[in-house]
């Protein structure tokens, strides 16, 4: 082989590759991303139940209840919706009332959003940044929520502290 | 006296970094040996002077001194002195402090042990490093200065963030860091070639043992950090496709990349360009990588700080580094001679194949990392990438990778043959069809894709094996031949083995704890028990403890497998009182490489408690994977044609060079 082909095999085989990734990619970007919703904009945009979803807002005060067998029922509220939320299992550490949580799951068919994972914050004072950002665009947003020692060690979720 | 001692002693070092940032270019260009030779003081002293700010930090801490901001916000009277000390790096001011140390130790061993360089190279390389520090310093200097003080001094400190009070704390941070900062040397490497304009395959073996060193280091803090969520979190997961950990990943993959083609330019001369550019782009996703951690862009435990200053500052330096140094190899690259020839299939070949489904392995990490943030800039969605992406992505284009690592050592460099690597590897091939055979036969009906892991992972490790075999004619020469053979085997071919083989060791962890992984979770009470997996625990009871700041309640069980009584375990559960945090203790009960996970979560009202409990077949071995590779890095590291320091180096390297 003349240097010219070596090096055109070479190139050849790279796009190849490339090409292979770049559909893997583009596959895997419509099945497994995940998008975020606060109560109010999955009632504006209609999320049809089954489909995967980041629900965020406040665990609304008074709406946590314990069943058998870990089953949690709570609401999630964002000022202007509230939307019930089940989950079966065990809540994170920081999981309180009236504070920041992201849920991950889909509706069901009567509207509750059965959860299957439970992400709260993992720092007295800190809040999901989606959360945050969301409350602020709808004007809910207390000064307080931010107030945080300026390096409370931020942590969105259980399971993406990391 | 101590705080303002650590902020001079720092102002200091930066000082230093300018000198050393400008002087030795300055005397390479114009052939002044002195000025080029005070490039290696500047840099020990650097070291001398961040060192002492780091020490005094640490003091600080240690005394906790709350009239220090650093100190009140991060540690707490009461905390036990371990953590007073790894407190020092468990918040973004001393984190970046440690970043700027092992920069300035890197940089200190250069200029130590690189006698064997060529003086004009060596200048140019302690420069470059000078130029990252500077910009370091600054960032630490102007937005977060560890030293600031209180007017008013508190009573007592606000204690560290209750996660990060483990002693994975005082291994992972600093094995991440050497890791990360070591790929600065590659690069400055790098851009004194292209500065210089000159580069051969003396360059490469100067490079390699840097690169394998930070590599080592990067994977190990890599696992370290892996097994710490694994048992800190109490979710038994330990690989999230977090951004943070992809953030690590990056590097280690580009810095593989490295490491391989760099030993192509040090045997063959070729690859040249694409070597530079790798050396350019693994430390450029190491700052991406404290980018997105350390700015707030992204939120995690590793986020401590969100000041926008700081993102703003990082992101320039981020874009000085790496805009300008590939703006330099575009403009130099094309001088740079070409390399030897080689044919596609060969020992090259195969290195480049590894390069080509590493590189690409990382594009797609980087894709996934960087989409949801570059969608919510532009349309505002907020969207998140998990695992199932990076099982669809990375998963299917490591395969390949894996199914021809065992190939590569078997070629010949130049021009190889493949038929007669496969017929080396025909063991190899029978072993992993055998594995293949008895665990589809064992799990009759279970999934796939598990058996085929695991033939995959025993078809790299007994490849490597093989290879080893090959060299030392085992069983075809008399044994105690073959043995003799085996010392005389240089030590990076030990290395290879090792490494190839600990890949495929983490491959059989990975699939079996993946597929394996029995869970019960429920309310448990006193006297209550559980079965998984064979193992039955009994809840024996509850009690309270109180620790030095924090109280906790431990759950006591009883263990026991097969009428055959194990060792009890006792998951709890912190409160800390003055975060107002609690934390999961998961007790773990290690059985060869399995083992059996327990965490606690909420107490009911009526007694109960609720439980995880897991039994995770063979997971240690996602951890002993990556240990081996280490120390596969180490063999080679140790081996004599690479070795970094020697006591005599210059004259001894010299001689090594004259002899090949």
């Amino acid at each position: 082989m003349t240097r010219k082909q070596r090096r055109l095999t070479m190139i050849g085989g790279a796009l190849a590759v490339l090409a292979v990734a770049a559909a893997l990619v583009l596959n895997a970007m419509r099945d497994s991303i995940v998008f975020f919703s606060t109560p109010s904009m999955a009632a504006e945009k209609q999320i049809p139940a089954g489909r995967r979803f980041r629900l965020g807002g406040l665990v609304q005060p008074g709406s946590l209840q314990r069943g058998d067998n870990l089953m949690v029922s709570f609401s999630v509220a964002d000022g202007s919706n509230t939307l019930p939320v089940t989950y079966k299992g065990i809540l994170p550490d920081l999981f309180r009332e009236g504070q920041g949580v992201v849920a991950e799951g889909a509706l069901d068919a009567s509207g509750t959003f059965r959860a299957d994972t439970v992400l709260a914050k993992h720092d007295e004072t800190y809040m999901p940044k989606e959360v945050a950002d969301a409350l602020k665009k709808q004007g809910h947003w207390k000064d307080d929520y931010g107030n945080k020692p300026m390096q409370g060690a931020a942590k969105s979720s259980q399971e993406t502290a990391k | 006296m101590i705080a303002e001692a650590g902020h001079y002693a720092l102002v200091l070092a930066l000082g230093l970094a300018l000198i050393q940032s400008v002087v030795p270019i300055a005397g390479a260009r114009r052939g002044d040996v002195a000025l080029m030779e005070m490039a290696c003081s500047t840099a020990l002293a650097q070291l001398l002077f961040v060192g002492a700010s780091f020490v005094l930090l640490t003091a600080l801490h240690v005394t906790s001194d709350f009239s220090v901001i650093n100190v009140f916000e991060n540690s707490h009277s009461a905390k036990p002195l371990i953590y007073k000390v790894t407190g020092v790096w468990g918040n973004h001011e001393g984190s970046m402090l440690l970043w700027v140390a092992i920069l300035a130790l890197f940089g200190a061993l250069v200029a130590a042990f690189g006698n064997n360089l060529p003086m004009s190279l060596r200048a140019h390389v302690l420069a470059v490093q000078a130029w990252i520090a500077s910009a370091f310093y600054l960032f630490i200097l102007l937005t977060s200065n560890p030293f600031a003080r209180i007017a008013q001094p508190p009573i007592e400190g606000r204690d560290l963030n209750p996660i990060l009070q483990d002693i994975g704390l005082a291994v992972h941070p600093p094995m991440l860091y050497l890791g990360y900062v070591g790929f600065s040397i590659s690069f400055s490497f790098a851009v004194a070639a292209l500065l210089e304009g000159r580069i051969d395959a003396a360059w490469a073996r100067w490079v390699r043992p840097w690169t394998l060193m930070a590599w080592i280091f990067l994977t190990l803090g890599i696992a370290m950090g892996s097994y710490w969520a694994y048992y800190e979190l109490g979710w038994g997961g330990w690989w999230f496709w977090d951004p943070v950990e992809n953030a690590s990943l990056m590097p280690w993959l580009a810095g593989t990349a490295l490491l391989h083609s760099a030993l192509v330019m040090e045997k063959r001369n070729a690859l040249k360009v694409w070597t530079i550019l790798l050396s350019i782009l693994t430390f450029s996703l190491s700052l991406l990588g404290t980018f997105l951690v350390r700015s707030g862009v992204l939120t995690s435990v590793h986020a401590f700080a969100t000041d926008p200053a700081r993102g703003v500052f990082i992101l320039l330096i981020l874009c000085v580094f790496i805009g300008g140094s590939l703006s330099l190899f575009a403009l130099r690259a094309p001088q740079l001679k070409q390399g030897g020839l080689f044919a596609p299939i060969s020992r090259e070949g195969a290195l480049v194949l590894n390069n080509l489904f590493l590189t690409t392995a990382c594009a797609t990490v980087f894709v996934g990392t960087l989409y949801p943030l570059g969608l919510e800039v532009l349309t505002g969605d907020k969207i998140s990438v998990g695992a199932p992406f990076f099982n669809l992505t990375f998963g299917p284009l490591f395969v390949p990778l894996l199914l021809a690592v065992p190939f590569g050592p078997m070629l010949a460099w130049k021009r190889g043959d493949l038929l007669a690597a496969a017929q080396r590897l025909t063991a190899a091939g029978i072993a992993a069809l055998v594995a293949l055979a008895v665990t589809w036969a064992w799990t009759r009906g279970g999934p796939v894709l598990a058996p085929l892991a695991i033939a995959l992972a025993v078809f790299v490790i007994a490849g490597a094996l093989s290879d080893l075999a090959e060299r030392t004619a085992l069983f075809r020469i008399p044994l105690s031949l073959s043995l003799r053979r085996a010392r005389g085997l240089p030590r990076s071919a030990w290395g290879t083995a090792f490494a190839h083989a600990g890949l495929g060791v983490a491959l059989i962890g990975i699939a079996c704890e993946a597929t394996w992984n029995s869970e019960y979770i429920a309310t448990m009470k006193p006297d209550q028990t559980a079965s998984v997996a064979g193992y039955e625990l009994k809840l024996e009871g509850l009690t309270q403890r109180q620790g030095p700041n924090y109280r906790e309640t431990v759950a006591q069980f009883s263990v026991s497998r097969d009428g055959e009584k194990l060792p009890a375990m006792l998951p709890s559960k912190r409160s800390f009182t003055t975060r107002g945090m609690s934390t999961t203790e998961a007790a773990l009960l290690t059985r060869g490489a399995s083992q059996l996970y327990l965490s606690l979560g909420d107490a009911s009202a009526d007694g109960g408690i609720a439980v995880r409990i897991y039994h995770k077949p063979l997971v240690l071995l996602i951890w002993w994977g990556p240990v081996l590779m280490a120390f596969g890095g180490l063999l080679s590291l140790s081996d004599r044609r690479l070795r970094v320091g020697a006591p005599k180096p210059a004259r001894a390297a010299r001689r090594l060079q004259a002899a090949e």
